[in-house]
């Protein structure tokens, strides 16, 4: 297969709203494994299609390790240089991981759905009261994430003023400048220690104290790697779900025969969740690159050793997989989508991400059953030069 | 040392494909969800190490004497 003289730039452009960059479906057709340029670390291949995404987020031949400290194809210009566990390959991912695994089985997340239902309905009680309209970013898709996994780590809830805005720098790509998005990440880790610090003085049962445990008591992990897992977990545990509630509820606003299939059978909050986290591409860039540590072919373009592979946000959009791919449909019988992603990788708090938006999205619905958008679709402002896509603000009417 | 039984609820597994990622040699995808390569491996901590990263618990290794070793309670 021939590949264009000029790779691409990519990402394509700033993210614009939830759309789908119609680029990746016309790579799609003519180019599933391409060559694009990356604003800084040079070119990578892109993927498209499902399948190709799948093998490189479950085939070890392909390394998060790889890229800490190098200079590879990325879209910010900070090279990776903090260890955490989205860049570490087996076995050192497997060391770390199985040390929380346990707080974040679909088990014990299910243990917390009941605490997840007393705040949405109390964060509602309050959106009832104060009236029409209501910012629903800050009245109902912050809290529940941050209040949860504050509890499960150990983190204290008061302080989320600080930890919020860190974490929003720190998952900056073009918002803030390199220095800012460094001075959060380390703004993060000296918090974390703090806490940790806090715990070797009084032990805790919490996540944050689990690890402290783990590492005092069976050396099982680097001091760094004890204060990057505690931000890691405190940063992703928010923000990705914080974001995807205010996006699943934009897009239920702007599909008023789903939203009115929804309301009809709340039986289906469940499937509508699985399929608007397929539909919906959560990452606002690039996101991160996988590097080949040995020649590999995908879809007859060999892979070489050393090449860098970003698996886009196309693969959930793959018609091979899913039928009419730009649809939302409640009722797809196999919904394989890749949104937590595949693989060692796997997202650690999918049942818990799961869990909030089922809880979050079915309770708003339930509770508010004229709601909408208080302002034109168009003009829901959203955020821009970040890791993830997600409303600034979402203000709404019932 | 006598061999773990490595089993596999297919009905729990949501095909995450965490384990078959990690630990290639005893697990594999199957129409999207894990199956266990064999029932009967030589100790490894591959294995159990997949089973306590497992979201839904659903491996289940056992030791030579029967007793269940991953994923502890």
């Amino acid at each position: 297969m021939t590949t264009s003289q000029q790779p691409r730039s990519y990402p394509f452009g700033e993210a614009v709203r939830l759309d789908l960059d119609p680029t990746y479906e016309q790579l799609r057709e003519t180019e599933p494994v391409s060559r694009v340029r990356l604003p800084y670390g040079g070119d990578a291949w892109l993927l498209t299609k499902y399948d190709d995404v799948r093998t490189v987020l479950g085939d070890l031949r392909f390394s998060r390790a790889a890229v800490v400290g190098r200079d590879v194809p990325r879209a910010s210009p900070a090279i990776m240089s903090r260890p955490s566990i989205l860049n570490m390959d087996p076995p050192e991912h497997g060391r770390l991981r199985k040390l929380v695994a346990k707080g974040f089985t679909m088990r014990r997340v299910e243990q917390l759905r009941e605490r997840a239902q007393d705040l949405v309905d109390g964060l509602l009680d309050d959106v009832e009261a104060k009236g029409a309209p209501a910012d629903l970013v800050e009245a109902l898709n912050m809290p529940l994430p941050i209040t949860i996994i504050c509890e499960l780590l150990g983190v204290p809830y008061e302080d989320r003023g600080e930890f919020r805005n860190w974490s929003d720098r720190a998952l900056a790509i073009t918002a803030f400048t390199p220095e800012e998005i460094t001075s959060a990440f380390e703004s993060l880790q000296d918090y974390i220690a703090g806490l940790v610090a806090e715990r070797r003085k009084s032990p805790t049962e919490d996540v944050l104290g689990t690890l402290v445990t783990a590492r005092d008591e069976g050396d099982r992990l680097s001091e760094e790697e004890l204060v990057n897992f505690g931000v890691t977990l405190l940063v992703a545990g928010h923000e990705t779900t914080a974001n995807q509630l205010g996006n699943f509820t934009y897009q239920l606003l702007t599909h008023p025969e789903r939203l009115a299939e929804l309301r009809a059978d709340p039986d289906l909050v469940p499937a509508a969740v699985e399929e608007l986290l397929r539909i919906t591409p959560l990452g606002g860039s690039a996101g991160f690159p996988r590097i080949a540590v040995e020649d590999v072919e995908l879809s007859g373009v060999t892979v070489k050793a050393g090449d860098a592979v970003f698996i886009g946000q196309a693969g959930n959009r793959d018609p091979a997989v899913f039928d009419r791919p730009g649809e939302i449909d409640f009722h797809r019988e196999n919904n394989a989508h890749v949104a937590f992603g595949h693989g060692v990788h796997h997202c650690i708090g999918a049942p818990l991400a799961r869990m909030e938006l089922q809880v979050g999205i079915g309770t708003l619905l339930r509770r508010f059953p004229t709601l909408e958008l208080a302002v034109p679709a168009d003009e829901v402002p959203f955020r821009k030069g970040r890791l993830v896509r997600g409303p600034d603000q979402l203000l709404v009417r019932w | 040392m006598s061999k773990w039984q490595v089993q596999v609820d297919r009905e729990a597994c949501i095909g995450t494909g965490m384990c078959a990622s990690s630990a290639a040699a005893y697990f594999r995808l199957e129409n999207g969800k894990s199956t266990a390569v064999q029932d009967f491996v030589e100790p490894d901590e591959l294995v159990t190490d997949a089973a306590e990263s497992c979201p839904m618990e659903a491996i289940l290794v056992r030791d030579g004497d029967g007793v269940v070793i991953a994923p502890e309670p």
